[in-house]
């Protein structure tokens, strides 16, 4: 039976309340007259520790705290797609029709709407026997998104009767009824799932298939992998945000589910206008035909920050049981590591580093080891994946701090933001030194088998003159640029073309905001066969002077912006232009 | 202890710094405004900070100097803390808790509007892309503010920051309009003089009238800090939403209102984050810089200017760190720029503003904004860093091309960068500025502009 109890103390979003010897961990309960949405995080005697998701200004000793029985989960269904979501999947919407431009409190709205009739189609009949993680059937959710109808991952599974036929139904309309020892189970086009429980999948496998974000730096130099994680950490001012739009948009991923946690609500205002508008590169539908926002803006309250980093991973895994490739983008998981510093520090436990508690670790762990490519369970056979991207915000720009060295062990795609990079204007300003991927030998092959077998060779060429220029820039700055050979003035010079005509993008420019893999690849072929010309015309006796004088060097700085990805032949041209520049400066032709 | 209408009165049981213990609490809320009277009949204001097992704990705005065990009584009011609001504030001065500081009565109230406000649906607010015209070429160019961001002005003890926010509210207007215009100055901690320079630079330029003014000066008490801020933007988005007005919040000093922060957190004994702030003080931060913005369907907008000083110029102190994590940008102020007398004194490598995107470029300010200032940008990092190293190798170690890059960077600062602080500039000007700057590169260094705009509007000189 449920709890009922009574509020005994009150203190910002942590409350106390008696009487609550029937409550369970993790249990969601109705909090006051106003009936605020919380969760019981720590239980003593008959005394519950609760957080509430809900501003906890005007609550009463004395007046009553209820118990749900069920802990906290969200609703899976259709319908979820384009939504914008509170940290407990309280559609926004929802939220404004009640309460207006503000959020008010204790309003209960349903996740999705339940009087929406989808054209649903069976793919099971009468006498079918079903197991936990079946298809159904399907229903077109979007443009962009069929909508397997899973049988719950909890059901103990059974055989099918009263399937309905083809045709248009709602959520509540029960299409069918599974029989398995005498106890029958209706199945209707939604089930629940506690968020904090991850959902089982069959088998997992490696990630060998790059996720393709259309952006240079992380693409063709610290790729991440479809099911891989990876990590963001910066500064305030660096563009951890514009990096993580750009993935949420150009990820070649068929779902993106964007938690802004923490963060500002003009950015998830962004998102939301400027979404609807842009079309995904592959499918030419608007993009919030694919996306699923959760906003926990940095003044909603505290404790629903929490939470949203979990009802956004279990939206996740639930399109991913779909078999599709899921990108889940989290924006600022600090933030999410300060709520759980504040609700540890008025529970009074003993704080660990910088007064975050000692399960931070572990939390942290816990939600990194939601990412992977598995196949579902259930049959027919589906290989989805869960690619988690978690952005950093270091206090003081400081990568020392606990929640970035404990999220680098989780980990394996790592982009540093650095402050002087974007202080110059190169951005992305991920810095190439500091950064890393674990999945470039994994990836490697799929561009090799893609784009071309020396992909790998040409990118480690060029990183290569980024490493040398590193060493050699000291060397300038205590001696100037005059002192070094023309050979390594050389590398200065690719250095330079790498970081402007490369690695730097323009995330407002029409045309650079996406680069294609095979323009990437291109651009990345010109540049390091400039370098490999440039040696060669060093050696045969021209000076560094000639080329930097070569119009083409301005020409290739520029072609990530003049060039479009649909007339990427151009680039093949500038590379003919190019050996004819380098001929006339040695006047003898050079083999290539 | 004893009850009158519903209202309660305790007595103290225990006072320690700007907190008081109430004991025999039966009903009250977390939040609730309380009224604390002395056995001299005194009277002041608190609010719940904690409330349970018969006790409440009250933070005390006006500080527990004076304040005795004996003979003090608490009352809890039975609502939050509101303020009064009408058109009529409009051109009245409050002290840091919003009650009239002029010697006149109390406005007239409209209605009464819980002081905390509460978080704007990300739903329902409309992107900010209005193009501010502050006449100050440096933020017009390359920061540009737009109607409902919050961008503060990081400074440090002594430089120019005031001077900058009062010409921004003098000179403040979206090319254009004739919208109704308003600005909410919010003192917070700062001194006389302070408070009153901008009082009076409001009022020479007739705009007084169109203000509102918020005053906890250094002698104030320091907890009244807490609630500043709070007054100020209830009234600012009273203006904003229900008049339809375009309001400025200036808020300065936000590192006294986080240190007053920092004084109950201690008080209360909790287990502090870095260099002794608690660690919520991001969240509650938030809480009032969020307050700025657009809505949906109305007319009006808040656009916030906080200013705060870093201690020791220090950027990475936690409060302009946890300001910049939240705002929309920030405009730094630069010691070196200061000390060679540089006005307005802004570090633009440092500086930022993210709305800048949407609200220039064709349509509000011109085509080649955004690519001209990217160059910019660009060539002053360069011009910075031509001149470290002409400080090791000397002028004579540098290329032709650097010493380009040294020009970028004089006239960048004494073309473009200075201007009088009565001086204002509109955008076809600033434009030009940037454009002349620019025209000091050789063409093939320019690798952020177009051609078509180059073959516009580089000229060499």
């Amino acid at each position: 039976m449920a709890a009922k109890g009574r509020i005994v103390w009150v203190s910002g979003p942590a409350v106390k309340a008696d009487g609550m010897s029937d409550a369970k961990m993790y249990e969601t309960v109705v909090v006051g007259n106003s009936k605020l949405v919380g969760e019981v995080i720590r239980l003593t005697g008959d005394v519950a520790f609760i957080q509430v998701y809900e501003s906890t200004s005007g609550l009463k000793p004395g007046e009553p705290v209820i118990g749900t029985g069920n802990p906290l989960s969200v609703l899976l269904g259709p319908g979820i797609i384009g939504q914008i979501y509170d940290g407990i999947q309280r559609p926004l919407k929802e939220l404004s029709k009640a309460s207006g431009s503000f959020i008010g409190r204790g309003i209960t709205t349903t996740p999705v709407d339940m009087i929406k009739k989808y054209h649903f189609v069976p793919t099971v009949s009468n006498g079918d026997v079903v197991a936990a993680g079946n298809v159904i059937g399907t229903v077109q959710e979007t443009d962009l998104i069929v909508h397997s109808i899973l049988v719950p991952p909890d059901h103990t599974g059974g055989k099918i009767s009263n399937m309905v036929s083809e045709g248009d139904y709602n959520l509540e309309t029960v299409l069918a009824t599974t029989e398995k020892d005498g106890q029958k189970i209706p199945l209707k086009m939604y089930h629940r799932w506690p968020v904090r429980k991850p959902r089982p999948y069959k088998n997992r496998y490696d990630p060998t298939v790059p996720l393709l974000t259309g952006q240079r730096v992380i693409d063709t130099f610290f790729p991440i992998a479809k099911g891989g994680t990876g990590s963001i950490p910066g500064a305030f001012g660096t563009g951890k945000t514009v990096t993580l739009h750009q993935i949420a948009k150009w990820a070649d991923s068929q779902v993106v589910v964007y938690i802004g946690c923490g963060e500002r609500g003009n950015e998830m205002t962004e998102v939301l206008v400027e979404f609807p508008h842009l079309k995904d590169p592959r499918s030419g539908k608007p993009l919030m035909d694919r996306t699923v926002l959760v906003a926990n803006t940095s003044n909603m309250p505290v404790a629903a920050r929490e939470a949203s980093i979990y009802t956004g991973v279990t939206i996740a895994e639930y399109y991913r049981d779909m078999g599709y490739d899921v990108v889940l983008v989290a924006d600022s998981t600090s933030r999410w590591a300060e709520s759980l510093r504040e609700m540890s520090g008025r529970l009074e436990e003993m704080p660990a580093e910088e007064g975050y508690p000692s399960y931070l670790a572990s939390r942290l762990a816990e939600f990194y080891e939601r990412a992977g490519r598995v196949r579902a369970i259930g049959s027919p056979d589906r290989d989805g994946s869960v690619t988690l991207v978690g952005a950093v915000s270091p206090s003081g720009g400081d990568f020392t701090e606990p929640v970035t060295t404990h999220t680098m062990r989780f980990i394996k795609t790592f982009w540093a933001l650095d402050a002087k990079l974007a202080y110059s204007r190169h951005y992305p300003s991920i810095n190439w030194m500091n950064s890393y991927s674990g999945y470039l030998g994994d990836i490697a092959k799929w561009w090799g088998e893609n784009i071309n077998p020396d992909w790998l060779s040409l990118r480690s060429e060029a990183y290569g003159v980024l490493q040398r220029e590193d060493t050699l820039k000291e060397i300038v700055r205590l001696l100037g640029p005059e002192a070094l050979p023309d050979e390594e003035k050389l590398i200065l010079e690719v250095a330079r073309m790498l970081k402007i005509g490369l690695l730097q993008q323009n995330s407002f420019d029409d045309v650079d905001t996406y680069c294609s893999p095979q323009k990437q690849y291109k651009l990345l072929k010109l540049l390091v066969e400039f370098y490999r010309r440039g040696q060669h015309a060093l050696k045969e006796g021209a000076s560094l002077a000639d080329i930097r004088a070569m119009s083409i060097v301005s020409t290739l700085l520029k072609a990530r912006m003049d060039i479009k990805d649909n007339e990427i032949s151009k680039l093949d041209q500038l590379d003919i232009d190019m050996k004819e520049q380098f001929k006339s400066i040695i006047g003898v032709k050079i083999t290539n | 202890m004893t009850a009158e209408g519903g209202v309660q009165y305790s007595k103290i049981a225990e006072i320690k710094g700007p907190l008081v213990v109430v004991d025999d609490v039966e009903n009250a809320a977390f939040d609730e405004l309380v009224e604390i009277e002395t056995k001299e009949g005194e009277r002041r204001l608190g609010k719940v900070l904690e409330v349970g097992n018969g006790k409440a704990i009250v933070q005390v705005f006006e500080g527990t100097t004076g304040l005795s065990i004996s003979g003090t009584s608490a009352k809890f009011v039975g609502k939050l803390m509101e303020m009064p609001v009408s058109k009529e504030v409009l051109g009245r001065v409050f002290d840091g808790l919003g009650r009239p500081k002029d010697g006149l009565p109390d406005p007239i109230a409209d209605k009464f509007i819980d002081i905390n406000g509460e978080p704007m649906n990300p739903e329902q607010r409309e992107y900010p892309k209005d193009f501010i015209q502050t006449g100050v070429s440096v933020i017009d160019g390359m920061i540009t503010l737009v109607r409902g961001q919050k961008l503060p002005i990081f400074s440090g003890s002594g430089m120019s920051h005031n001077i900058l926010a009062a010409q921004i509210a003098r000179q403040a207007n979206v090319v254009g309009t004739k919208d109704d215009f308003a600005v909410v100055f919010a003192a917070i901690g700062v001194q006389y003089s302070e408070a009153e320079y901008f009082r009076r630079s409001l009022e020479e330029s007739g705009a007084l009238k169109r203000s509102v003014l918020f005053l906890n000066t250094a002698d104030d008490p320091a907890i009244e800090r807490i609630i500043t801020p709070r007054v100020a933007l209830t009234v600012a988005e009273y203006l904003a939403f229900d008049l339809g007005m375009h309001v400025l919040v200036i808020l300065t000093d936000m590192t006294n209102y986080a240190e007053a922060l920092r004084e109950i957190s201690a008080a209360r004994e909790e287990v502090p984050g870095r260099k002794g702030y608690p660690g919520y003080l991001y969240t509650d931060l938030s809480t009032i810089y969020e307050r700025a913005g657009k809505l949906n369907g109305r007319k009006g907008s808040v656009t916030q200017v906080p200013i705060l000083s870093m201690p020791s110029d220090d950027i990475t102190h936690p409060i302009p760190d946890l300001t910049g994590y939240i705002t929309e940008g920030q405009v730094v102020l630069g010691r070196d720029l200061f000390r060679q007398g540089v006005y307005p004194p802004i570090n633009i490598l440092m500086s930022l503003s993210r709305l800048m995107k949407d609200g220039i470029g064709a349509g509000s300010t011109r085509e080649d904004h955004s690519e001209v200032s990217n160059q910019v940008y660009d060539a002053y990092s360069r011009a910075q860093e031509v001149r470290a190293l002409a400080g090791i190798v000397g002028k004579a170690g540098l290329t032709d091309i650097d010493l380009k890059y040294m020009d970028v960077g004089d006239v960048f600062e004494k073309e473009f960068l200075t201007q009088a602080t009565d001086e204002n500039r509109t955008i076809e000007e600033t434009l030009n500025l940037l454009w002349k700057i620019v025209s000091k590169l050789p063409k093939n260094e320019i690798t952020k502009i177009k051609d078509k705009y180059i073959d516009q509007y580089y000229r060499e000189n």
